[in-house]
């Protein structure tokens, strides 16, 4: 039976939010021991969710990617119950510390020793302020690897700046380039490309530090600045700039040459979207259609007449669309060679056949929710297959395994760590 | 000089376009020998797509093949006669990793796919990226990089109520798709060098969003919880006040602010005695459109002073999370970035000297380097294929054979 590809590595993990914890969900699906450090004494926004302690009335309020708890109530502990956080925290162990708290430094020391990643994602600042740098990570283990996932980098002046994915993304010109071409930037929703750039990428280089370091027996310092690491991401519009001092904005669904859209449907808010890259695809879509007098018309004879005329063309495939189903569309036009798929809601996701032969998702059990589908690793490998092997970490949930079997605390010690505030699996009730 | 943190790594890549040579890029950057297979004559289709300098389209001037080829070389090979095959089946005994992105079934049309190869070199790695899979009844269908986003991520919730669901910019989800693919390769390449394990990846760009943490996981997982699915929301709703893209002289800054961190804002404003005031700080205060109103206007009075930049700094000061919205150019000429090095200026034979985006991540013990700019087409054809044994005429017949 072969291992998985990280089984006997140790990630030590201080991530919050979505970019950090989106890298060692890769590395914990791959086999990784990662273990999840947070404490009991701070609740990060967006970290585990909005609250600590949400009402009823609190979830009703939250999108449900925030707030879509089990029936919408908050259950016994739930923290455990976030979407926003269950979504990255598949595969991975539970402990809590506090770093503030007496002891709280030696206890990381040690676990340090034992470990061979750490990955962060702070500003700069709160790093000094934890007193953690690569060189106290070094005295401890000479042989390890730090990745540092900062906003803008560890030096400079945007060191300490504070950013979510939305600004990232902002900052390296995304924003600019995506949403309505007809309505102004302030109409674009949020959307947070750079946390998945961030964390993928994360992962990728945790794993060439790590094959470097069979080679050599040498750690690593790795700082990955978010937005520069989404830069490449850009690369058409960036040559653009560098070749042709043009500033790229957005097209909207449309594309640079080919005919396209994102067309209404039967039924409320369904939708699907068709591309015709030439004229044989246009000619496929006009005999799916049923050869429609429009058709004829001498303005879409010819790709780039239909393009100049795509306000027009829209019109008329709007028409056609709005009487049929979203994958009826699909299965019609993709029947004959024509590129169309249906803007899937979350429902058409879990029901889709294509993802459910391929078992994109999988059932799992965690206390505090119950049993569940969620999607797995974003990729098949036939010999080591990538499994969710348990459920989102509830915290704390697995402090006696790591104090006791890992760090050989005695019952002593453990219940001295407990009472100082490092052990549990409850933020105090009076955290909001 | 420390070697690069892939340096010992052999790489055949068969990729075509985005996603597969952007998994092929980050492997060769980082110090990897990558050999691009590429059709003679016309090479890779992302050759044949711009910008161009002038506009003007010339197979060496891509600017989005020469950002995704660099460090590679170049060898051209038609993989639909015998000859080629055979040059692939002896590079493939020298290589850890083959990347492929043909449509599914076409390497084993070809008698390359995963099983006859690994009889050849048994610890080999090979990643297929491919629009949806090897295998679904979706395997064949024709994709768009829109269609992706609508069926794999979260276009339905990205846009506003009002509107159809609009897609992110330029093929950024094809990078995450590539930038999918190469964890997953090296994580095959971690089984196969430790448990001598040759095995088979199988990406689908679809199932890179599904899987993707940019809102789609969450938005998953919040309606399997609890039934409730993710729409957009109307223009202007949000989480309070302020929030989104608000107007500067000169563009626009991106805040999120809201209930939690409205004490910033204040600081950020000047703290002007208007926002003592305690029904900013009442329950509920964040969510009444007239105190919305009124605090638009003082914020809209503060922004269109400054430039998006000014604002920035006087906002970052007060901790408010927030940046500009920059174009190109203002990124391009950024005096952080620049001094950061994230950019990198390459010298390329027929493209000339042009500024690209630079290394995603520093290591500091293994540097990321540009060793070659993109290669011309079939620029490395003689030496690879000397190497393996074949004399020069050798390689004048396969080229009489159309092989090359």
């Amino acid at each position: 039976m072969p291992k998985l590809p990280l089984e006997g590595i140790r990630v030590l993990d201080i991530t919050v939010v979505w970019a950090g914890p989106y890298c060692t969900s890769f590395l914990a699906d791959l086999g990784a021991e990662v273990i999840r450090i947070e404490s009991l004494n701070t609740f990060v926004p967006l970290g585990r969710g909005p609250m600590a302690h949400p009402t009823v009335e609190d979830l009703k309020g939250m999108s449900p990617w925030a707030g879509a708890m089990p029936g919408r109530v908050p259950g016994a502990r739930p923290w455990n119950r976030y979407p926003i956080f269950n979504a990255h925290a598949r595969n991975k162990l539970g402990m809590t510390l506090d770093f503030f708290r007496p002891g709280g430094m030696d206890i990381f020391k040690r676990l340090v020793k034992i470990s061979d990643v750490f990955v962060e994602n702070n500003p700069t600042s709160t790093m000094e302020k934890l007193g953690i740098s690569y060189s106290l990570l070094q005295e401890q283990n000479p042989g390890i690897i730090m990745l540092r996932m900062p906003a803008y980098g560890n030096t400079g002046a945007y060191r300490n700046h504070r950013a979510y994915g939305l600004h990232i993304e902002g900052v390296i010109g995304h924003t600019l380039q995506r949403g309505y071409a007809d309505m102004d930037p302030s109409a674009n929703s949020t959307v947070l490309m750079s946390d998945a750039a961030g964390g993928t990428q994360g992962a990728f280089a945790v794993l060439a530090a790590l094959h470097h370091r069979k080679r050599t027996g040498r750690g690593h310092l790795i700082e990955l600045s978010q937005a520069e690491n989404t830069l490449p991401f850009m690369g058409q519009s960036f040559m653009d700039f560098s070749m042709n001092g043009r500033n790229a904005s957005t097209l909207g669904n449309r594309h640079p040459y080919a005919v396209q859209g994102c067309y209404p449907c039967k039924g409320d808010d369904r939708w699907v979207t068709i591309t015709l890259f030439d004229d044989k695809d246009w000619a496929a879509f006009v005999q799916a259609m049923g050869n429609p007098d429009w058709c004829r018309e001498d303005r879409f004879a010819g790709a780039i007449s239909r393009y100049r005329h795509h306000d027009e063309l829209d019109r008329y495939i709007a028409q056609w669309t709005e009487q049929l189903e979203s994958y009826d569309v699909m299965r019609l036009l993709q029947s004959v060679g024509v590129a169309a798929g249906p803007v899937m809601d979350q429902r058409d996701a879990y029901e889709d056949p294509h993802l459910n032969e391929r078992e994109v998702f999988e059932e799992v059990y965690q206390e505090d929710t119950g049993t569940h589908r969620y999607p797995g690793a974003p990729y098949k490998m036939s010999e080591t297959p990538i499994k969710i092997r348990r459920g989102p970490l509830r915290l704390g949930e697995d402090n006696e395994y790591i104090y006791k079997t890992l760090l050989d605390c005695s019952d002593e010690e453990y219940a001295e760590l407990e009472a100082q505030g490092h052990i549990g699996m409850d933020y105090p009730e009076d955290m909001p | 000089m420390p070697d690069s943190a892939l340096g010992d790594v052999k790489v055949l890549d068969l990729t075509n376009l985005i996603a597969g040579p952007y998994c092929t890029k980050l492997l060769a950057d980082y110090g990897a020998e990558v050999i691009k297979v590429e059709r003679p004559g016309v090479g890779d289709g992302a050759r044949r797509l711009g910008p161009f300098p002038g506009d003007v389209p010339h197979g060496e001037k891509s600017g989005l093949f020469l950002h995704l080829n660099t460090n590679k070389q170049s060898i051209t090979l038609d993989l639909k006669t015998e000859a080629a095959r055979a040059v692939i089946r002896e590079l493939v005994k020298e290589t850890d990793i083959v990347v492929e992105s043909f449509r599914p079934g076409t390497m084993a049309r070809w008698g390359l796919d995963h099983d006859t190869l690994r009889s050849i070199n048994p610890t080999l790695v090979m990643t297929s990226v491919s629009n949806f899979g090897q295998t679904g009844p979706y395997r064949d269908f024709r994709m768009a990089e829109v269609m992706v986003y609508g069926m794999g991520g979260e276009m339905y919730s990205t846009g506003i109520a009002e509107r159809e669901p609009v897609k992110l910019g330029v093929n950024v989800l094809l990078y995450q798709a590539g930038a999918t693919a190469s964890v997953a390769t090296m994580g095959a390449l971690f089984a196969a060098r430790d448990q001598g394990i040759g095995q088979h990846v199988d990406v689908s760009i679809m199932e890179t969003q599904v899987g993707s943490i940019d809102r789609r996981m969450s938005t998953l997982i919040g309606y399997q919880y609890s039934g409730d699915i993710t729409g957009r929301s109307p223009l202007g709703s949000g989480g309070g006040y302020p929030y989104g893209a608000i107007p500067c002289s000169d563009g626009y800054l991106e805040i999120s602010a809201g209930r939690n961190y409205f004490p910033r804002v204040v600081s950020m404003l000047g703290s002007p005695a208007e926002l003592q005031d305690p029904k900013w700080y009442a329950p509920g205060a964040q969510s009444d459109p007239e105190l919305k109103e009124e605090f638009d206007t003082m914020i809209l009075t503060w922004s269109l002073e400054h430039t998006k930049s000014e604002a920035w700094a006087i906002a970052q000061e007060s901790r408010v999370i927030s940046a500009p919205l920059n174009t190109m150019e203002e990124l391009a000429e950024d005096t952080e970035f620049n001094s950061r090095g994230a950019f990198v200026e390459i010298d390329h034979p027929v493209a000339g000297t042009l500024n690209y985006p630079a290394r995603p991540f520093i290591m500091n013990d293994s540097p990321w380097s540009i060793r070659r700019p993109a290669p011309l087409l079939g620029q490395h054809n003689m030496e690879i294929l000397n190497r393996l044994g074949y004399s020069n005429g050798d390689v004048v017949r396969l080229r009489q054979q159309g092989a090359i």
